[in-house]
């Protein structure tokens, strides 16, 4: 069972701890600095090394027992080294907890990660370890000779997801799991309606599908469903929505250096569209309903649009539900991308999360990490997890291997580890991985991403309690949401961890000060000088 | 020399040290004046047209005795408030029972009044306010109806405070698990009796267990408890939600306690997800 608690609220937290990030991280990193780590020659056997990893379950049994097992079996290998898991339920908490702990010098040594998280990190100085040196070391890279395990090589890393783990130049992670959005759809309903599913989705055939849904009889039952309840259309994170939408169209959303270009006339239009359907109730939202699932498999939604790691909540024979059995209604469920705008040119969103290694004093404790942190990139580790949910494997190692590819030709052998809606999600990302694309990473880049999401929430709930959604409403949303997530206060420049918060000119009393200090320094030197003169003349 | 030096050198420290406290006030500063314009966007947001001001609880008696004089204008009874409509704005009287949670000016509240019961998500607070709103607290809450998951509730709701205190007696529903009318006591702080402790799940050895962290066991210690408990043949599943009840808390270690089999009472809030999910915040053995 799921809380919606959990997840709002750590929305909040986002906002908080970015905004606050900027100051904490940029004017006050000098107390927590740490050394530039050095990859020692050796790994030391003799000494034993304790670190922490903090990873996201989505509150699934199952990742928490491969996570566990993976220890188990890492620390077979290497006994001098303990894993500590502290599990999460959700990414904005760790990133939360991150920049909490690292004030105290306390972060984990390993974490499940996004890269705009880690953007955020880099501006501290020397906290996430650039992991450049450790994929080519010799004796301790990637499938070096040293590893005690079958570790993948640099090569067969997918480039595409590795690549979304540069900044600024360097690798500051390693992609863990990747997986997109899918349009999870109620096929027997939109046949009923008279439609044929197009061999592209569109963002039009959706809204006209929904519309057509709306129908109701005079006691206000829908015609399609005979319920009382019917959204067609519901979107889980209104942030993939908006930066998609923008992505698919060519607009405008942020540049690589992070200037924020997402409060133009497009985004405008889009929310316009949005707001229309958002009146009439034929489109919602996971914050202001609740999750896709529960109402596509209740038959009171048709298009439901969520992550391929969601998949196993999806379809009348799900694995795994939040509703009761008795609501569920029998439906033919099919997988399809997200909505286009140009189907000759479909894109969508690379997400799931990646891992990245915290900087330590010690750089065997270091090692050790990184250790671990190629270790659940083995075919062991990166196979078990992708059959969990509709993730697919980051390496061409498990991908090609014949576990896996035993894994995918078996869809629909039965409504567990071969669930058929589960597998077509999996196979929806190996299919389109050129079609996948992601967001410039800055430090900002995550405040940004929420922002992108809340201009459709916002606008949706304003419609539905009947608020006039004009052109002076949009320039209000917009200066709303730009407050809200602090985004006129990002240095717009500032990329990764070159990327510093532009805090204004320096308050007046600061300049007093260092001006007194330098005409203290210029007071000593004169005065040390006048004294050398001296004593060189008395010597004389 | 030496000394004149030494002065030199240490007036140099003294400004920098100064520099350092006036540099922390700054950050302060810029801080503040950050978390300020985030209130006002909050308060904004969540009550259009509506002054910023009325969004912050009074400050003072007079302020309070104030906003008791109107209080009948445009405030809801319960009945009405039932009756309106989803996305409608709302304005009612209620009385704190118990927080759930607090976090960068947004607070979670049970709150409730002779009649009925409001959950009150993500309200606009101040930590300074959050800090008033004990139990009994009387409040006026402005914000819009809605429904998530089947728990009905007011969100983007400011409020303040009013003369008036009361807390409400748990309300035995054992007998209405079952029922339809369960639902009309939905947030209310409710009673269950004599319920028998059922498996919530296995462990990883296949054993029977009373309790799991998360609904499906992935969780760990600190997170919310999931329990099973039956009654008259049908079983219901309860929660103790970490917010409202953390780790520390009676309640928390006593499921942890918990043995398959134990009749128990307990009283919570009448929370909803997909169907009655209540928040236990206590758990004794039966009478």
């Amino acid at each position: 069972m799921s809380s919606r608690g959990k997840s709002i609220k750590s929305c909040f937290l986002g906002v908080f701890f970015t905004a606050a990030s900027l100051f904490l991280l940029t004017a006050c990193h000098g107390s927590q600095e740490q050394n530039v780590f050095e990859p020692p020659e050796e790994f030391d056997t003799s000494e034993n090394y304790e670190i922490t990893f903090w990873a996201k379950n989505d509150t699934n049994k199952t990742h928490t027992a491969i996570y566990e097992q993976a220890i188990e079996d890492f620390q077979e290998l290497y006994p001098n080294i303990t894993v500590n898991l502290r599990l999460y339920t959700d990414y904005g908490k760790i990133y939360n907890d991150v920049i909490t702990n690292i004030s105290t010098n306390t972060t984990p040594n390993v974490c499940v990660t996004y890269p705009d998280h880690i953007a955020t990190y880099l501006t501290g100085s020397n906290l996430v370890v650039p992991l450049d040196d450790l994929f080519t070391d010799e004796q301790y890279g990637l499938g070096g000779s040293e590893v005690r395990f079958d570790a993948p090589s640099l090569e067969e890393i997918i480039p595409k997801f590795l690549e979304e783990c540069r900044i600024d130049g360097h690798y500051y992670a390693l992609p863990y799991m990747r997986s997109t959005e899918a349009c999870y759809i109620n096929k027997t309903y939109v046949e009923a309606l008279g439609y044929t599913l197009p061999e592209t989705l569109t963002w039009d055939f959706i809204w006209e599908v929904s519309e057509a849904a709306m129908a109701q009889d005079e006691e206000g039952n829908f015609l399609i469903n005979g319920q009382k309840v019917m959204i067609p259309f519901i979107y889980k994170s209104t942030d993939n929505m908006m930066i998609q939408m923008l992505k698919q169209l060519g607009a405008g959303y942020s540049t690589d250096s992070g200037e924020i270009l997402l409060f133009n006339d497009t985004t405008k239009e889009l929310l316009y569209t949005i707001a229309e359907h958002g009146a009439t109730r034929a489109f919602s939202t996971f914050k202001i309903s609740s999750y896709p699932a529960n109402f596509l498999n209740a038959g009171q939604c048709i298009f439901a649009i969520d992550s391929t790691a969601g998949a196993t909540w999806m379809g009348t024979d799900a694995p795994l539900s939040d509703i009761s059995e008795d609501k569920i209604v029998e439906f033919e469920t099919v997988v399809m991308p997200i909505p286009q705008f140009d189907a000759d040119n479909p894109q969508m969103i690379s997400q799931g999360p990646s891992v990245c290694i915290f900087n330590k004093e010690d750089s065997q404790e270091v090692l050790a990490s990184w250790l671990f942190v190629q270790y659940l990139l083995t075919n062991d580790v990166q196979i078990a997890y992708s059959q969990t949910e509709g993730y697919v494997p980051v390496t061409t190692k498990a991908q090609e291997s014949a576990e896996y590819q035993d894994y995918l030709a078996r869809s629909g052998e039965d409504n567990s580890t071969y669930y058929e809606v589960k597998l077509q999600a999996a196979k929806l990302l190996l299919d389109n991985v050129d079609n996948t694309f992601v967001t410039p990473v800055f430090n900002g880049s995550a405040s940004l991403r929420d922002a992108a999401g809340q201009l459709i929430e916002n606008t949706v709930k304003s419609v539905r309690r009947n608020q006039t959604v004009d052109e002076d409403y949009m320039e209000s949303l917009f200066q709303e949401v730009i407050s809200l997530y602090r985004l006129d206060q990002m240095d717009t420049q500032g990329t990764g961890s070159g990327g510093k918060t532009d805090l204004g000119p320096l308050p007046r009393t600061s300049v007093i000060l260092l001006c007194a200090l330098a005409g203290a320094w210029v007071c000593i030197l004169a005065y040390l000088m006048v004294q050398a003169v001296r004593k060189k003349r008395n010597a004389g | 020399m030496k000394k004149l030096s030494l002065l030199l050198v240490s007036c140099a420290f003294a400004l920098v040290g100064a520099g350092c406290t006036s540099s922390s006030s700054s950050s302060a500063e810029s801080t503040g004046a950050g978390t300020t314009a985030a209130d006002t966007t909050a308060a904004e947001d969540t009550t259009a047209g509506d002054d910023a001001e009325d969004t912050t609880a009074a400050d003072d008696e007079a302020d309070t005795s104030e906003a008791s004089d109107d209080a009948a204008e445009g405030v809801m009874s319960y009945a009405e408030y039932a009756a309106a409509d989803l996305d409608t704005e709302v304005t009612i009287e209620a009385y704190v029972q118990a927080k759930q949670s607090w976090w960068e000016d947004k607070a979670t509240v049970y709150a409730q009044d002779e009649d009925g019961a409001y959950f009150l998500y993500n309200m606009a607070c101040s930590q300074e306010d959050y800090e008033k709103l004990t139990q009994g607290t009387k409040i006026r809450v402005t914000g819009y109806k809605a429904e998530w998951s089947g728990e009905v509730e007011i969100i983007d709701a400011t409020f303040e405070i009013i003369e008036g205190s009361y807390i409400a007696e748990a309300k035995d529903v054992t007998d209405l698990l079952a029922s339809d009318e369960l639902i009309d006591y939905q947030n209310q702080f409710v009673s269950f009796k004599g319920m028998t402790v059922e498996a919530a799940g296995q462990d990883e050895e296949g054993n029977d267990v009373a309790f799991l962290y998360s609904w499906d066991g992935s969780g760990q210690d600190g997170d919310d408890l999931y329990f099973n408990v039956s009654k008259d043949g049908e079983t219901y599943t309860f929660t103790v939600e970490s917010y409202l009840c953390d780790s520390t808390t009676d309640v928390y270690a006593a499921v942890k306690a918990l043995e398959i089999g134990d009749v128990i009472d307990m009283e919570g809030f009448l929370y909803w997800y997909e169907g009655v999910n209540p928040h236990i915040t206590s758990v004794t053995a039966a009478e």
